[in-house]
Order: structure tokens, then C-alpha cells, then sequence
């Protein structure tokens, strides 16, 4: 599945898009964010704070708990300010 | 016909008067037209601002906005709207973005804008960072706009 990060989020794990396959154990949102953090102080710095940090599943909202089988492309990101 | 919906994510800017004469061209159905526009301002309490720059989620951004249209659309009786949202470095007194609403009546035009726009704010996908006195730092969400948001859920 591809990967992409905004504004800040994309700033401290330094790209802007990845393809990454993430083991079977990896099922939901707040796991991906557990297991990217895992994989060095980049992810950690971006996601240090996970409650902050909004996720979209192929260009939808989702929650934390959202289950990613299935998935084409996962986004995270701060909250939004735009308008 | 079915009312028009128009979403546009640019760079360019735009130009307010000739997207309002687009939604009520050759329409004698429309009696009102509410048009917002958000500017970029030139301060922040005391911090002057030099520019912003707007992040997008390509792709994302006109989906979670058609998302928002459509429901416009099916909420308030809506003969037409336009959003228009910039992306790229923002001048102090240039636009940002533009949400223009036509109906018959004005209440139905002046809610589903303000509903719009308290939606762009919270859930468009677009970032804004800000540059002043040579640093350029992201903005932070405001708790106010996650209320107005809200308000448009409560039944």
C-alpha cells in the first residue's frame, strides 16, 4: 500500500510518500502508527503524539481504529486549517 | 436542470464577480446568491504576516469537498454553488478561497454557505503555514472551528 504525509507529519519523517507491506498483526490505523514508530525517530517524532495525528483511508476520513485490509493508500497528516 | 456544482483547487487566483454571473447566468429562477470569500491577512494579533502557503491533499481535497457539496445540495434547497480553494504561497490581501450558494430564497443560500465553510475549515484537507519575521511555522488548529463544524450535526 502507498503512504503519504502532509505539512508537518511530512517534514519530520522527511518524504512525502512511501510504498510500505506491513505484516498480517498490523490491522488497524493505530497500528500502522505503532508499527512506523517502531521503525525509527522519524516516524517517532511525527507520530509522538498520536491522538493529534488525522488519517484518511483512500481519500476518507477514518478513525484510529480503522481496520486497513484492503487499503490502496493511507494518509496521515495534523488537523487540517485550511478555508 | 440540475443545479450546477462547481469545485475548483488552484493555484491561480479567481475572480469573485465572474464566478457569481457563471451560477445565475440566464436564470431568472435564483433570488438570492451568498458569496464568501476568505482573504489572507497581513496579521496575526501582533505578528505580521508576510505570506501563507497552502498545502493540499491532491485528490482528497475535491472528494471531501464534493462530499460536502453534495450535502449542501440535499439539505437546503439549492439552485447552484461554487468552491473554490487556492493551494500555493498566499499574499497579504489575496484570496483563498471562495464559496458562492444560489437558491430562491436567501436563508437557504446564506446557511448552506456557512455550513460549507465550517466544513472546509475542519475537514478540506489544505495546510497553511505561515511565514513572519523570517520563520515560517505551521498553523495551528482552533478549537472554535471544530465547534462550528459540530453545530451542523446537532439535530
Amino acid at each position: 500500500m502507498k503512504l503519504k504525509y502532509f505539512a508537518w507529519v511530512r517534514e519530520r519523517i522527511g518524504k512525502a510518500e512511501e510504498t510500505i507491506e506491513p505484516p498480517p498483526n498490523v490491522r488497524t490505523v493505530a497500528d500502522l502508527m505503532a508499527w512506523l514508530t517502531a521503525r525509527d525517530d522519524a516516524y517517532a517524532h511525527a507520530f509522538e503524539t498520536p491522538k493529534v495525528i488525522r488519517a484518511a483511508i483512500d481519500h476518507t476520513h477514518v478513525k484510529a481504529d480503522a481496520v486497513i485490509a484492503g487499503a490502496r493508500e493511507i494518509a496521515f497528516f495534523p488537523p487540517m486549517t485550511g478555508g | 436542470m440540475s443545479a450546477p456544482v462547481t469545485i475548483r483547487i488552484q493555484d491561480a487566483d479567481f475572480d469573485i464577480a465572474k464566478e457569481i454571473a457563471a451560477l445565475t447566468m440566464g436564470r431568472t429562477d435564483i433570488g438570492a446568491v451568498v458569496s464568501f470569500s476568505g482573504i489572507c491577512r497581513g496579521s496575526e494579533g501582533t505578528e505580521k504576516i508576510a505570506a501563507l502557503t497552502l498545502e493540499h491533499y491532491p485528490g482528497m481535497a475535491e472528494a471531501e469537498i464534493k462530499r460536502h457539496a453534495d450535502e449542501a445540495m440535499s439539505r437546503w434547497p439549492l439552485d447552484g454553488l461554487t468552491v473554490i480553494h487556492r493551494f500555493g504561497r498566499i499574499q497579504p490581501g489575496e484570496n483563498i478561497v471562495l464559496v458562492v450558494t444560489a437558491s430562491q430564497h436567501r436563508q437557504a443560500a446564506f446557511h448552506a454557505a456557512e455550513f460549507l465553510m465550517d466544513y472546509l475549515k475542519t475537514s478540506a484537507p489544505f495546510w497553511k503555514r505561515e511565514e513572519s519575521a523570517g520563520r515560517a511555522d505551521w498553523v495551528e488548529a482552533r478549537e472554535h472551528d471544530d465547534a462550528a463544524a459540530a453545530r451542523w450535526t446537532k439535530s
